[in-house]
């Protein structure tokens, strides 16, 4: 089964990269596939019944609006902080606690905190990541757990989880 | 209007190469490097509308992949360990 | 037309990118501006170009490397921030707060 999803997984992308329907075309994309397959299917994800779920796809698309709109507004941030003569910025590293359990789902929150405003994920140790935050502006950890982490962790788990 | 864009993506990667030599430590470089391979990925693009040829698009790709893994190997060795961890 | 407002708009964006690169205090800080801008606006530059060409070749080629991008990018830039941190470099003047001094030791 898991074998049977990285074989199309690959075989998608080689023909969505060559977009090309000969017949030659499609015996190589089926060898790289099967190559592909057979030697990488230990790293691949453990429960691919995951990827027949229709409501997943749906809260990934309304994640992917959330996720895209707030880069646009980092963008922006990051905009006003460098323009500005006087340089609004004061660095620290702080603290999130963590709710997900799974690693594909700490890796793509990782990922998102990083394209937000004004944060960059540094390391996770034990369920505590530690994010570097270019205006550290409040010093409760509730408080700035909820601003960076909480807006995307509820549609992570209704994804990934 | 697409040449002139051209030219100034090119200046920006020029820029990037200066915080390369300048850099007072060597994250400082290596930051240069990963922006500056992100860089030409953009004027891979830019140069594929310009000359109407798709394969162009094909090296962006590539020097994206091969990018993510110098930058992750260079950023290993920053951090003390061994290659093969 | 408007994959040139969208090219535009992504090589504004590298530009703000640079600036922050050349005008930031630290090396954190630097990739902070850095990473998030100059990813964007590739990203805008690769959806610029899928509109020019529609959808053949091209323009699913750049479509396909929007994501690849996305991902390479921000993974590098936590493996550089951890690499600068573990090898010792210190953060700005300007630095308020340091919590993973405790966890590293």
């Amino acid at each position: 089964m898991r074998y049977l999803a990285l074989f199309i997984l690959s075989f998608v992308f080689w023909m969505l990269l060559t977009f090309d329907l000969s017949v030659a075309n499609l015996v190589a994309g089926g060898a790289a596939a099967l190559v592909t397959s057979l030697l990488f299917t230990k790293y691949f994800f453990h429960k691919v019944v995951k990827f027949i779920q229709p409501v997943r796809y749906f809260w990934f698309l309304v994640y992917l609006v959330i996720f895209t709109w707030e880069c646009i507004k980092a963008n922006f941030d990051v905009a006003y902080r460098v323009l500005h003569p006087a340089m609004p910025i004061k660095p620290g590293i702080v603290k999130v606690k963590l709710e997900l359990k799974s690693d594909f789902a700490r890796a793509m929150l990782a990922n998102s905190i990083t394209m937000t405003p004004g944060t960059i994920s540094v390391d996770i140790i034990d369920d505590v990541l530690y994010v570097h935050w270019i205006y550290v502006s409040s010093e409760d950890p509730e408080i700035y757990s909820r601003k960076i982490a909480g807006k995307f962790e509820k549609y992570i788990k209704k994804i990934f989880e | 209007m697409l040449a002139f864009l051209l030219y100034i993506q090119m200046a920006l990667a020029a820029f990037c190469l200066f915080r390369v030599i300048r850099g007072p430590s060597i994250a400082d470089r290596m930051v240069g490097l990963d922006i500056f391979g992100i860089l030409v990925v953009g004027i891979c693009a830019i140069l594929c509308i310009q000359t109407q040829r798709s394969f162009i698009l094909d090296i962006g790709i590539t020097w994206i992949i091969l990018s993510f893994i110098g930058t992750l190997t260079l950023a290993k060795y920053l951090s003390g360990k061994k290659l093969n961890e | 037309m408007v994959s040139t407002i969208f090219i535009s708009v992504g090589v504004l964006f590298n530009l703000f990118g640079c600036i922050g690169l050349i005008r930031l205090p630290d090396v954190y800080n630097r990739l902070q501006s850095a990473t998030k801008c100059v990813t964007l606006g590739t990203c805008s530059i690769l959806v610029g170009v899928a509109f020019h060409f529609g959808l053949i070749d091209a323009g699913v080629k750049a479509l396909i490397a929007i994501p690849l991008l996305f991902f390479s990018a921000t993974v590098a830039a936590h493996a550089l921030v951890r690499g600068a941190y573990h090898a010792g470099i210190k953060m700005g003047d300007k630095s308020v707060k340091d919590d993973y001094k405790d966890a590293v030791k």
